[in-house]
């Protein structure tokens, strides 16, 4: 089994630039600087069939496509590295791991778009990630891969490290951006999107981490060798992961596809001793629940969307039998509610209500008409509804988790007590 | 006061930038860095020395959870509290935190030694319950472990 992005991280520490080279680092970047166009690397990274790996899953191929190269602005490419979606810790793996992997990442993914400025933007509680890319990047200057005519090809690209100060909504490629530049990180409308008007209104790109670190590899190995590492119609590895009470919590690159089983029961070891699985986030805390029943669904995006979920980050948040679902539902509010950017009245307001009343229930003070409560919440945050995703993705697992675990809710109310205290 | 240090240390974050307002979270950090937290003295010189309007920086340092604009004690203690921690034991660690250091979320011990917060996921997932001590991370806490732990920041 083919695992390209974790390939070269060993238990024994970070890879330094002779190290990385001397595993064929930065070839990818001399082949796509020597041999190929800006426009065939974009190309390729399509035909790979590279979904989105930060949650929404969109072609990155075809959002390079919407970069207008004959522009007289200079792109930026920007790699969101402020993973903060609870139960997800893929990509600080990958930064901290094999930092040069995402410095050269960034360089053969700035030259398809024809970038000029590239930034990293990683969050402050990463420290050992940050430690990691600065000495990463001054190492890729001293070397000739980053800044003025790199490698003497005539293309020149500036990769700065940002650190942020926690803030979950900084993850909106949107608000990250307004964080970038230095405002109070809000959404911004969409169009224009940041492809036509993107940081200080040049296109720009913005991908995740996990993304990014995959199109070095396809450069070496090609589009349809990418399609062959994946089990599904979806390309590639993923990193998964697994959290909760399951015995060894971890992530692992896997072929995408790979079921919720194999990564909870094998890689994961499966549930402690005394502890079976009932529910779980397969993306994270912004996606629906899935069951027991789901076991076997192979994770990437089709089939989870077919069954009523995300693929979201590939992080699988585990939730056993003798766990209230009531207690993870309102602690997944309370993360959700205080979140919130503030900018949009629904989100705002109304996040700050599902988190009260599922409080109340699970202290066993809920009433009757609670639950239709919520549910409305759910409609009235859901898609389309607010300004972002925040709130959308907030009242994912609370919707799935009232349909899920009905009977519990209701044994909350009638029993005026939560029945797992 | 800002210090000549800290002026330093802005200037520097500013020199890196095109617009100097993007250096402003830098400049915050920087700040607290230097004094534990970044009062509304220090707010607004920062923001005079990247030229922007003092409002402004503040819209900027009150939205981000790292930037403490109220004093803080010699350690800052941020306990994760988000679901995969919450899922294996993160409230009877943070009930056993407040006990032991006898204060509530928020608040520092009187000897000013420690600051308590909760914290959104701190992507330590797989190290669960953890905590961020002084910005470095520290996983796999149980309450048996808090003062073996504690021990070592004086």
């Amino acid at each position: 089994m083919e695992t390209p992005l974790t390939a070269n991280i060993r238990p024994d520490g970070r890879l330094d630039r002779a190290g990385y080279e001397a595993t064929g680092g930065y070839g990818a970047l001399r082949k796509v600087l020597a041999d190929m166009a800006p426009g065939e690397v974009t190309q390729m990274v399509k035909d790979s069939g590279l979904r989105g790996r930060g949650g929404a899953g969109f072609s990155t191929g075809m959002k390079w496509g919407f970069i207008p190269l004959d522009d007289e602005r200079p792109t930026c490419i920007v790699a969101n590295a402020d993973e903060m979606e609870p139960g997800t810790f893929k990509d600080r793996i990958l930064l901290e791991g094999d930092p040069h992997q995402m410095v050269e990442a960034m360089a053969v993914s700035g030259y398809a778009i024809q970038a000029r400025y590239a930034f990293i933007f990683l969050r402050e509680e990463y420290r050992p990630a940050a430690r990691a890319l600065e000495r990463a990047i001054g190492e890729a200057y001293e070397a000739g891969y980053l800044g003025e005519d790199i490698l003497g090809s005539g293309y020149h690209l500036d990769l700065q490290l940002h650190t942020s100060a926690g803030r979950y909504i900084c993850g909106e490629e949107t608000a990250l951006l307004s964080a970038l530049e230095g405002h109070r990180p809000l959404p911004r409308a969409k169009p224009p999107f940041p492809q036509q008007s993107g940081l200080w209104g040049r296109p720009t790109v913005v991908n995740n981490v996990e993304t990014l670190c995959n199109v070095p590899h396809i450069v070496n190995h090609g589009a349809a060798w990418f399609q062959g590492l994946s089990r599904t119609e979806d390309a590639g590895t993923k990193l998964y992961g697994a959290s909760g009470k399951v015995n060894r919590p971890g992530a692992w690159e896997l072929p995408m596809g790979t079921t919720a089983r194999e990564v909870v029961e094998e890689h994961a070891g499966g549930m402690r001793a005394g502890h079976r699985l009932r529910g779980m986030l397969p993306g994270g805390a912004s996606t629906p629940f899935l069951t027991d029943e789901h076991l076997d669904l192979p994770l990437d995006f089709g089939h989870v969307a077919e069954a009523g979920s995300r693929l979201g980050t590939g992080a699988i948040v585990a939730l056993d039998e003798r766990t209230c679902p009531v207690g993870m539902l309102a602690n997944l509010e309370r993360f959700f509610a205080r979140e919130s950017c503030g900018w949009c009245t629904p989100c705002r307001d109304g996040l700050p209500w599902t988190e009260r009343i599922l409080r109340a229930i699970d202290r066993g003070e809920g009433r009757e008409g609670d639950l239709d409560n919520l549910a409305l919440h759910c409609r009235h945050l859901g898609p389309g509804r607010t300004f972002c995703a925040h709130a959308p993705g907030a009242v994912g697992p609370l919707e799935s988790g009232l349909k899920h675990f009905r009977e519990d809710f209701e044994r909350h109310i009638r029993e005026r007590r939560c029945p797992w205290e | 006061m800002l210090s000549e240090a800290e002026r330093q240390a802005i200037a520097e974050e500013r020199e890196r930038w095109a617009d100097p307002r993007a250096a402003g979270v830098e400049a915050l950090k920087a700040v607290q860095e230097h004094q534990g937290w970044v009062s509304d003295e220090a707010l607004a010189e920062a923001a005079e020395v990247l030229g922007m309007p003092v409002a402004e920086l503040d819209g900027v340092a009150t939205f981000y959870n790292l930037i403490f604009r109220k004093p803080v004690g010699r350690h800052v203690i941020l306990v994760c509290d988000s679901v995969s921690c919450w899922l294996v034991g993160q409230e009877p660690l943070y009930a056993a935190l407040q006990q032991r250091l006898g204060i509530a979320p928020g608040q520092t011990t009187e000897d000013g030694r420690f600051t308590l917060l909760p914290v959104c996921c701190l992507g330590r997932c797989e190290r669960a319950p953890a905590l961020l001590i002084d910005g470095e991370p520290v996983g796999d806490v149980s309450p048996e472990r808090l003062d073996d732990l504690l021990e070592r920041y004086p």
